[in-house]
């Protein structure tokens, strides 16, 4: 077991490195860097300013020494610019370039500077995970039960007329894109225009306190489109189990039907979804960006969006090292939770 | 306990049972115009091929039909009370507590999620009341009646963590945890290897005898039938067409099916050159193109034109001078039951070619993975698949490879197709060496003399591709002609090879039944002209009448073209009917080897008489010496020290020294060309009885 | 000045404009459910209710992109013509042009009324399901030759080929499929020319693909094996040239470097789920007796990839390849709900929701809803669609 784990951080850590990398590599593109120069000094820079403006804020420097003083792996750089000012990567603020230590990198626990927030990315990251948690929360308490229970009614009786009416549903939901069904749910629930003006079409105020009324639209778009996919999941796996051989054993046995779903399938047939359910969060992830985007609520999604237009390298490396960590964290538990639910496959 | 004896009258009672299945496009009548009786503590076997619609019964009785299914006439009565009146509520009654079943597949009947405790101890709870400890009780007391060793631990076992022979005696507990008075089995042991399949089968009769349970036994093999029924029911597509006591139908048939069947089984004394198997001509009827008239007519030897034809159902009639003895056949009183079908085509016995096989000392390890998911990367087992194989085969040559799963065969197979290449020894091909040569560094010429027939005949062609296509493919990869027009006449020429019709060039698999396929596999097989064939339990997947015809085959192509055929079964009735000689294998060493009167007369290797005493004989003169196999085999990943059979042998106790846990005994020279790896002396060996002894007539 | 339309009227209008459509989707059905004992698989979609709805939805936009694109039928206006006195006007409203005169052909009416800057979002609607219809189906069958050519081997042979695949498949999707979007999908990026190499690279795999295909299926017949070679390599080259790298010699050929992107991030993103799909198919179909057979008569593995395991590999590949269209649909609704990839001014499902979605908290719903129906409705079609046809695939 304790191997299995530290096979997997394993690979979670060359992924991470590879992606950051890959994202690395693609943020540091001239292109890309003459962008980030005109934002952060000004849109009518000339050519000449910007390549100054690059060297003197350490962004000329080889990519890969870039790469490592961002990893803590090389020592931060220290460059006296043409403007006569000295910077130095780990320059904390206003104190003065000497008293700076000479590496701060991922290494050190210092994920740098985010130049559209001009936070740290550890605490902005920290802050949108958090309200980013928020929201996923609500979505599993309401997208979970609903969509087991939808699949577990539907697989039920196979074929049947409630199985046939949950599956058009879970079909349609998950075939229904965030930005859609989000638009949807405000053109029908928050606009004057239909007349429901039951909630609220924008989530900012939800960030500080959430309501029923502000925080259930964003909530729901989200849930919609995993609902429909796990509950799909669900009956699939629930309507096999119900056509195999030990669940005609009980019955001959004399089992009753409810005591049949209860008892005999509800196990074996959970199996499966529970996989699902699990490599349902980097999915979730996605509708997350698009749903925040959508509801105006200033997440974690919000913030990659924000970071990749604004080509803010430091914070989008500290996003995709979240995002992997929950991808691979996520698929780990459920290849373990798999082994845990699945007694033919034994633990030793 | 007081079911089984509260009623006087039959236990079950069916009268005309009719059912059918309902699809989208038209009904299709399973079982029709069916009776049959079943009295207390008599077990009544039903037997037919598949699709006959003998499990369909049992459903019926089980009134358990899914929703395609209906019950169109007839009815089933269990003791005197009319199943179709029963509601739900009482029909859950019944199930599980008075009529018991036991089904094909153990691991599959059984919840991989719920301990095997949990499963036993449900049907008394749930049919009596009665309290967990009380039901726990009852479990390890049926437990140790299955004759499973540690009763506690298997309670608290899951299903996976027990072998498929100790799966099926879970099955067998679970059924008895009520006492039912009647127990339905549906091809209870197919799923097993031979040996574990005879221990089931015993443990089944005694039980029965046991707890005084009527049983009503459906199966494909006579034989089994034989060992532990007293009345038996033919079926045959959708119909009974033969009932009567088991003496009365295994010697004084009165129905050209039941006869056809007989004749078409390898019975000891049956000889591929002076007595050959008879097959039953023509195809099962699919259930919506069965002919008008007697079902069987188109395949009846009897036939008449007019009478067998018309269109009318046929009656079930009782056969003059016999009890409880019924026919469905309209000549049955004209016809001499007795008289031998035709003069059995003889052939004369070819003499022994070259040698143009030999393998020697040949091994083959593999390193597995100890543990797939949680283990330590580099930790690896060594699974001795194959230890020192030895043997010769000679052109023209029938040499049988008998085992069980998992003694080796399959990687012996392997080896010698160059899929695998040996960890030692060597193979020779008309003396040349090629162990060492993958199948890529092979010549096209040496590809396509050594060639195989699979197994599972719904596996062995791509689903995808026409029957034509699929032998033009090996005939392009041999380099077969020049030009496709060649290729084709060669592919149709060997359509008429394997006896099947041209038109057959254009099916896809999926339109072909089991033989048919099979057929395709052959010709396939033979496209290059292969000298040596590899035949994988070529027959074992199919039903008891094709399996004669396509066995027909493969003995008439291999005295046309000499070939040497290397036969994988398990089957010893077959082994013993077509080849000339046999080489025993227990995981991974070759036991026994010799010609087949050798193997098949004592001296035996302790295994091969284990082996010859499972396998069921559909004859009532034969008599054998019953051997039941302890335990199961062993897992080749954990073999045994010393010899490999000694956990299961009946002789180890003769052996002193304990020489057998020790040592892996030395490969003997008995007698010319019969050698056999055992410790017995040469005294002991040679007072062994013979295992199957024919009665006087 | 005309009065505008009621919603009956709107309804009726539309209608008939989506005549030709309709006449050729009963034409379609009627001749399928005839003949449908004969057409295989698609003909047993007839007797599936969801199948045919599926089916139905996606023929409708199939057809609908086809008389708009190619025969200049169905929309009423130019999808980038706009008029500054259409500014958000409510369905039905009369067309009107303050500056300059309307183009030959107008419509008389905005039948689902002017988006915020006076264009016309009927008209936008059909444009965005040429759009669609192009790209979708097409960046899925490149996804599909990438995921197949590399998850065959892979599952296949295993070992080290397998562990460094997987590896890189796993990679790409722990990345935010919207992060991957922006990081590819910017006019900076396509400055670089990265996209460029990319498709280099990815549209490489389908003459790849066909090469190894033939050799593999007429290595003993070298004569036909040339042939075929030399149509693909020759065809499949020319084509290569002017897609991948805009440099065609005969000039014919040539991408739209907006698009090139759009498409290559598609297939990016997509490649992976198919290779994982592939590679666990192949796993259970190698097992196969008819495997075997194929091996003991001394067929290369590449025959054995793609001519044994790969058609019989079929069915759950085209009910995949059904849902995956709907998923590409989704996110190329995606890339323009981000304004990402083709120009803003361009006729885009998504895009169109984005713009009307700011408008919603004015009451103003016909510039968003008809885009988001449109869509939904032809990524449901696609799911209906493919549980159809793995509901009838399962059937006898």
């Amino acid at each position: 077991m304790g191997r299995f784990i530290l096979r997997r951080m394993g690979v979670m850590v060359l992924t991470a490195l590879c992606l950051t990398l890959i994202v690395f590599f693609m943020t540091n593109l001239a292109p890309n860097l003459e962008k980030l120069a005109k934002t952060q000094g000004n849109f009518r820079m000339s050519d000449e300013e910007v390549t100054t403006y690059l060297a003197d804020h350490g962004y000329a420097q080889p990519m890969l020494v870039k790469y490592g003083q961002w990893l803590g792996f090389l020592p931060g750089y220290v460059i006296e610019g043409t403007d006569g000012l000295t910077r130095a990567k780990c320059q904390g603020g206003a104190e003065p370039v000497e008293t700076t230590p000479t590496f701060c990198g991922v290494l050190q626990g210092d994920w740098g500077t985010s130049t559209v927030i001009k936070k740290d990315v550890g605490v902005v990251i920290a802050d949108k995970l958090a309200l980013t948690g928020k929201l996923m929360f609500w979505v599993l308490v309401l997208m979970v039960p609903s969509a087991l229970l939808i699949g577990i009614l539907a697989g039920m009786r196979e074929g049947s007329r409630t199985d046939r009416a949950l599956s058009t549903v879970s079909i349609t939901t998950s075939a229904t894109p965030e930005y859609v069904s989000g638009v949807l749910l405000i053109a029908v629930f928050a606009s004057s225009a239909v007349g429901l003006k039951w909630f609220k079409g924008t989530a900012t105020s939800a960030m500080d306190t959430a309501t029923f009324e502000n925080f259930f639209l964003p909530v729901l778009t989200i849930s919609l489109y995993g609902v429909g996919y796990i509950a799909r999941m669900t009956r699939a796996s629930m309507a096999e189990v119900m056509t195999s051989q030990y669940i005609r054993t009980a019955r001959l046995k004399g089992v009753s039907f409810p005591n049949i779903v209860v008892k005999h399938a509800l196990r074996n047939a959970l199996i499966a979804p529970f996989t699902v359910i699990m490599l349902q969060f980097p999915w979730l992830l996605n509708g997350v960006v698009i749903v925040e985007t959508l509801f105006n609520y200033k997440g974690f999604g919000w913030a990659m969006v924000l970071a990749a237009s604004n080509n803010d390298i430091e914070l989008l490396l500290g996003i995709s090292v979240v995002s992997v960590i929950v991808v691979l964290v996520t698929q780990a538990i459920s290849d373990i939770g798999y082994v845990y639910l699945n007694p033919r496959i034994s633990v030793t | 306990m007081s079911k089984q004896t509260e009623t006087a009258g039959p236990i079950l009672e069916i009268d005309n049972l009719s059912i059918s299945f309902f699809t989208r496009v038209r009904e299709i009548p399973a079982v029709m115009d069916f009776s049959v009786q079943v009295q207390p503590g008599e077990a009544v076997g039903l037997v037919g091929e598949s699709g006959c619609g003998k499990s369909t019964v049992a459903l019926g009785v089980m009134r358990d039909l899914g929703a395609n299914g209906r019950i169109v006439g007839g009815t089933v009565r269990f003791k005197g009370r009319d199943m179709a009146t029963l509601d739900p509520e009482e029909l859950r009654d019944v199930r599980g507590n008075e009529i018991a079943m036991i089904y094909q597949e153990p691991m599959a009947s059984l919840n991989p999620a719920m301990r095997v405790g949990q499963q036993l101890t449900e049907v008394p709870m749930i049919h009596e009341g009665i309290s967990q400890a009380d039901a726990r009780t009852r479990a390890l007391e049926v437990i140790r009646d299955v004759k499973l060793p540690d009763p506690e631990r298997i309670l608290n076992a899951y299903p996976h963590q027990l072998s498929g022979g100790q799966q099926q005696r879970i099955v067998i507990a679970m059924a008895l945890m009520s006492k039912p008075s009647l127990l339905i089995l549906d091809e209870p042991t197919t799923a097993l290897d031979v040996t574990v399949e005879a221990a089931v089968v015993n443990l089944v009769k005694d039980l029965g005898r046991k707890y005084g349970t009527a049983m009503l036994f459906i199966s494909h093999n006579l034989g089994l039938v034989l060992e532990t029924c007293d009345r038996i029911c033919v079926m045959y597509s959708g119909e009974a067409v033969e009932t009567g006591s088991i003496h009365d139908v295994f010697d004084q048939m009165h129905h050209p099916y039941t006869q056809a069947l007989f004749r078409s089984i390898p019975l000891p004394g049956a000889d591929k050159n002076a007595r050959p198997l008879v097959a039953i001509p023509g195809n099962f009827p699919l259930p919506h193109e069965r002919p008008p008239g007697c079902n069987f007519g188109p395949r009846c030897d009897y036939f008449q034109p007019g009478l067998c034809d018309r269109d009318a159902p046929v009656p079930m009639e009782p056969v003059e001078g016999f009890e409880r003895h019924q026919t469905r056949c309209l000549r049955n009183t004209e016809i001499d039951w007795s008289a031998p079908l035709h003069p059995p085509v003889q052939t004369e016995k070819p003499a022994q070619g070259p040698v143009v096989l030999k393998m020697e000392k040949v091994k083959k390890y593999y390193e597995v993975a100890a543990n797939v998911l949680f283990g330590k990367a580099r930790e690896t087992k060594l699974v001795k698949a194959n230890e020192s194989l030895s043997f010769e085969a000679h052109e023209g040559e029938t040499l049988a490879i008998v085992g069980e799963s998992g003694c080796g065969k399959s990687t012996f197979a392997k080896l010698l197709m160059g899929l695998e290449t040996v960890t030692d020894g060597s193979i020779q091909l008309d003396g040349r060496n090629i162990e060492h040569t993958p199948i890529e560094a092979r010549n096209t010429q040496d590809v396509a003399d050594i060639q195989m027939v699979f197994q599972n005949p719904f596996d062995t062609l791509n689903p995808s591709m026409t029957v034509g296509r699929q032998i033009l493919r090996a005939l392009e990869v041999f380099g077969h002609g020049t030009s496709d027009d060649e290729r084709m006449d060669e592919m149709l020429r060997l359509l008429d090879l394997v006896k099947l019709p041209r038109e057959f060039a254009t099916r896809m698999p999926r339109q072909l039944s089991g033989g048919q396929k099979q057929r395709v596999g052959i010709a396939r097989a033979f496209a290059g002209g292969a000298r040596i064939v590899v035949a994988d339990e070529p027959v074992s997947a199919l039903d008891v009448s094709v399996q004669a015809a396509v066995t027909d085959l493969l003995m008439d192509i291999q005295r046309k073209h000499k070939t040497t055929l290397l036969f994988i079964s398990h089957d010893l009735s077959i082994v013993r009917y077509l080849s000339d000689r046999v080489m025993v294998m227990y995981l991974g060493h070759v036991v026994e080897l010799g010609t087949t009167d050798q193997v098949f007369a004592p001296p035996y290797h302790p295994y091969t008489e284990a082996l010859l005493s499972a396998v069921p004989i559909a004859d009532t003169h034969v008599e054998k010496k019953h051997i039941v196999l302890e335990g199961d085999v062993p897992s080749a990943l954990n073999p045994p020290s010393g010899c490999p059979f000694q956990t299961r042998c009946h002789w180890k106790s003769k052996v002193s020294g304990g020489l057998c846990e020790s040592q892996v005994p030395p490969s003997r020279h008995l007698a010319e060309g019969h050698e056999i790896k055992c410790h017995l002396s040469d005294e002991q060996l040679a007072n062994m009885d013979a295992v199957i002894k024919t009665a006087a007539e | 000045m005309t009065d505008p339309l009621g919603w009956g009227a709107i309804l009726g209008q539309i209608t008939l404009l989506f005549t030709p459509t309709l006449i050729a989707l009963v034409v379609t059905f009627v001749v399928s459910i005839l003949y449908k004992r004969k057409l295989g698989l698609y003909g047993k979609l007839f007797d599936s209710t969801i199948g045919m709805i599926g089916l139905g939805l996606v023929l409708f936009w199939v057809y609908t992109a086809l008389f708009a694109g190619v025969f200049d039928l169905i929309a009423t206006h130019g999808a980038l013509d706009q008029s500054v006195s259409m500014k958000k006007k409510p369905p039905g409203t009369p067309y009107s042009k303050l500056i300059g005169t309307p183009p030959p052909g107008a419509g008389p009416y905005y039948l689902l009324g002017g988006d915020n800057l006076g264009r016309d979002v009927f008209s936008r609607m059909i444009a965005g399901s040429i759009k669609v219809i192009l790209i979708a189906p097409f960046a899925t069958i490149f996804a599909f030759m990438v995921g197949v050519t590399l998850g065959l081997p892979a599952g296949y042979y295993g070992g080290k080929f397998d562990t460094v695949l997987s590896f890189i498949a796993n990679l790409v999707m722990a990345f935010p499929v919207i992060l991957l979007f922006y990081l590819l999908v910017t006019p900076e990026i396509i400055h670089t020319g990265l996209p460029v190499y990319m498709a280099g690279i990815l549209f490489i795999f389908p003459i790849v693909f066909l090469s190894v295909l033939w050799q593999s299926r007429y290595r003993t017949q070298p004569a036909k094996r040339n042939l075929y070679l030399a149509v693909t390599l020759i065809f499949g080259g020319w084509l290569y040239l002017g897609i991948a790298w805009d440099a065609d010699p005969l000039g014919l050929v040539r991408f739209p470097p907006n698009l090139l992107v759009v498409f290559v991030a598609v297939v990016f993103v997509n490649a992976p789920t198919v290779f994982r799909i592939v590679r666990g198919l192949v796993l259970d179909i190698k097992t196969r007796d008819y495997v075997a057979a194929a091996q003991t008569r001394g067929e290369g593995p590449w025959y054995i990839m793609l001519w044994e395991i790969l058609p019989n590999a079929r069915g759950p590949l085209l009910v995949d390849f059904c849902l995956r269209v709907g998923y590409t649909t989704i996110l190329l609704g995606t890339l323009g709900f981000f304004g990402l990839g083709l120009e803003s001014e361009s006729a885009d499902w998504g895009k169109m929701i984005i713009d009307g979605r700011k408008l919603l908290s004015a009451n103003i719903l016909h510039i968003a809803i008809p885009p988001a129906l449109a869509l939904l409705s032809l990524v449901l079609g696609l799911n209906f669609l493919a549980d159809g046809l793995r509901e009838e695939s399962l059937k006898d």
